[in-house]
């Protein structure tokens, strides 16, 4: 079975929220309609957004980290959004494992919402429907895209790669293998919703050198330079120097 | 959690409905074994249409919660999986009930429809008040498990959410029901009095274990958790905008901790303190404009007792909303 997921590495993620606008644009042009935002330019801006780039600082001043956190659905393999839901709109689908919403069906109750710990549902205040992040659901399938663009919009916006896509159940998969080899983990796994979106952790990237490694292995006498010239008495290795 | 006035209205207004139809069922069980008087068909009739009223007044404010009302039929198709789906079956069939229950008291076309061995007669409103009295208990736990069943809303996971949904439903409805009979059946009035109480007693303290409960919860979810990072001091800098949205409208009530704390102040008095009073005073002075105040004291209480409920459940995802700099 497919489980598709984005995992997101938070030791690459400059939080340039290219992501978050490459989303919104996308995604507020597609079929399904606009994602309304209102009073954009006004005091008290809001909108619907799939995606949204936050950052926290960890730690003590001076010891601190910055850490910019995109936070998207994460289309948990036991979605607690789903079964709640009265009038079946929302649905994770079978074959690939996107949690979706049909906004047709959707009453707007928002219950979804209040079930999901991740905050990720956001209400369109004017189609007042429950919108969420689809993993570009009408990007990744569309046979009219070069094959190296058949992946969601905030993936291919990301300038430093932080965000990879791929099929979560695929132990070969370059998601699987960053989550299995960089120690790839879920949010909040205290509610057992199996998130399949996995953020991979901040690493300190240090290189060992050791002392011989500075030195050069043909260099005895550790100098660069000329030899000595040796004395008339001394042997010689060619016969010719020396003399 | 922003406590939502349409959630608010709805809960505590079927509450009253379904309470007060057990009241008055109770009070026909009772009279079915000869142990109270039988009262006249219009007694049980306009009561169980005045149920019928706040539970369709509870119907109609359950709709402005909704962002698109006339897609609301599809909400009835989930019930395999969804409370709010079961609820949302069982209130019109309960309304239902409610009507012919009160139509068949008024019309008087009320046939014996099972003779039992000992010689009891089961009447058509026994069945439908059987059949009713399920239903509004299955409303009642349909309504609680909409919160209870939340696993991470840990103020609303506990089985003390269905029990004081039932308790607080059944004490104001049990409230109207003696104010109703000390209007149009006085001799009722002690019966119906006396089970308020009791109910209003058991309320509070069911609710006092909920508070107690509530008070020494230890959230589950931290900071840490939710984003993955094991350090002891993470302060939020930015939530990705500076306007708000809709996860910072949705599940901040946006009052102070004091205003909270005076809401609880309030509906335990409102609720609790005041209506045991009226009804105490009613046994020794009775008197319908007390049962008045003791009912509609006990509502206003009780709306307050919602918006808190509402207003002390944590969200989880408030830690990915802890700060804009």
């Amino acid at each position: 079975m497919t489980q598709l997921a984005l995992v997101i590495d938070l030791n690459v993620c400059v939080g340039c929220h290219a992501c978050v606008t490459s989303c919104k644009e996308w995604n507020t042009s597609g079929a399904s309609g606009p994602l309304c935002d209102e009073n954009p330019y006004g005091a008290d801006p809001t909108g619907t957004f799939f995606n949204r780039v936050q950052t926290f600082e960890v730690g003590q001043y001076p010891n601190t980290e910055t850490v910019h956190f995109p936070k998207s659905c994460l289309h948990c393999e036991d979605p607690p959004c789903v079964p709640v839901c009265p009038t079946g709109a929302s649905y994770k689908r079978k074959e690939d494992g996107i949690v979706l919403v049909d906004y047709d069906k959707c009453i707007g109750c928002k219950y979804c919402a209040w079930a999901c710990p991740y905050g990720a549902r956001e209400i369109d205040e004017k189609q007042k429907v429950m919108k969420k992040c689809t993993l570009c659901v009408d990007r990744i399938y569309d046979t009219n895209l070069p094959e190296s663009d058949r992946k969601p919009a905030c993936v291919m916006a990301c300038p430093t790669s932080a965000r990879l896509f791929g099929d979560v159940h695929d132990p070969e998969s370059i998601v699987s293998k960053a989550i299995r080899e960089s120690a790839g983990y879920a949010l909040m796994p205290e509610w057992g919703t199996q998130p399949a979106n996995h953020y991979l952790p901040r690493r300190k990237t240090n290189i060992k050198i050791h002392e011989d490694e500075l030195e050069r292995v043909d260099n005895p006498l550790k100098v660069d330079g000329k030899l000595p010239k040796p004395k008339k008495s001394d042997p010689t290795l060619d016969d010719v120097t020396s003399w | 959690m922003k406590p939502a006035l349409s959630v608010i209205f709805l809960t505590t207004l079927i509450g009253v409905g379904q309470g007060l139809f057990l009241a008055l069922f109770t009070q026909q069980s009772y009279a079915l074994f000869d142990l109270l008087p039988h009262q006249e068909a219009r007694f049980y009739g306009w009561g169980s249409l005045l149920a019928l009223l706040f539970t369709m007044a509870g119907l109609i404010a359950s709709f402005f919660h909704l962002g698109r009302p006339e897609r609301a039929w599809r909400s009835a198709t989930q019930w395999r999986t969804s409370w709010l789906s079961r609820e949302v079956i069982v209130l019109p069939a309960f309304m239902g009930i409610l009507f012919l229950y009160g139509v068949f008291h008024l019309s008087g076309f009320d046939p014996v429809l099972v003779k039992l061995p000992g010689g009891l007669n089961i009447n058509a409103t026994i069945i439908l008040g059987g059949v009713g009295t399920i239903l509004a208990f299955a409303l009642f736990v349909s309504t609680g498990m909409i919160y209870a069943c939340l696993r991470f809303l840990q103020e609303w996971n506990s089985p003390l959410t269905v029990i004081n949904f039932i308790l607080l439903g059944s004490a104001s409805g049990f409230m109207l029901a003696t104010l109703y009979a000390a209007m149009f059946a006085p001799s009722q009035a002690g019966f119906l009095g006396g089970w308020a109480i009791i109910i209003t007693v058991f309320g509070l303290v069911g609710r006092s274990a909920s508070l107690w409960r509530n008070a020494r919860l230890k959230s589950k979810s931290t900071t840490q958790t939710a984003i993955g990072i094991k350090h002891p001091l993470i302060v939020q800098k930015d939530q990705g905008s500076m306007g708000g949205s809709f996860n910072t409208r949705e599940f901040f009530h946006g009052k102070s901790a004091a205003f909270v704390s005076r809401v609880k102040t309030v509906f335990l008095l409102f609720a609790f303190a005041v209506p045991l009073l009226m009804l105490a005073v009613d046994f020794s002075h009775a008197s319908v404009s007390l049962l008045c105040v003791a009912f509609v004291s006990q509502y206003v209480g009780l709306l307050a007792e919602r918006w808190y409920f509402f207003a002390e459940a944590r969200h989880p995802q408030n830690l990915y909303y802890q700060g804009v700099s």
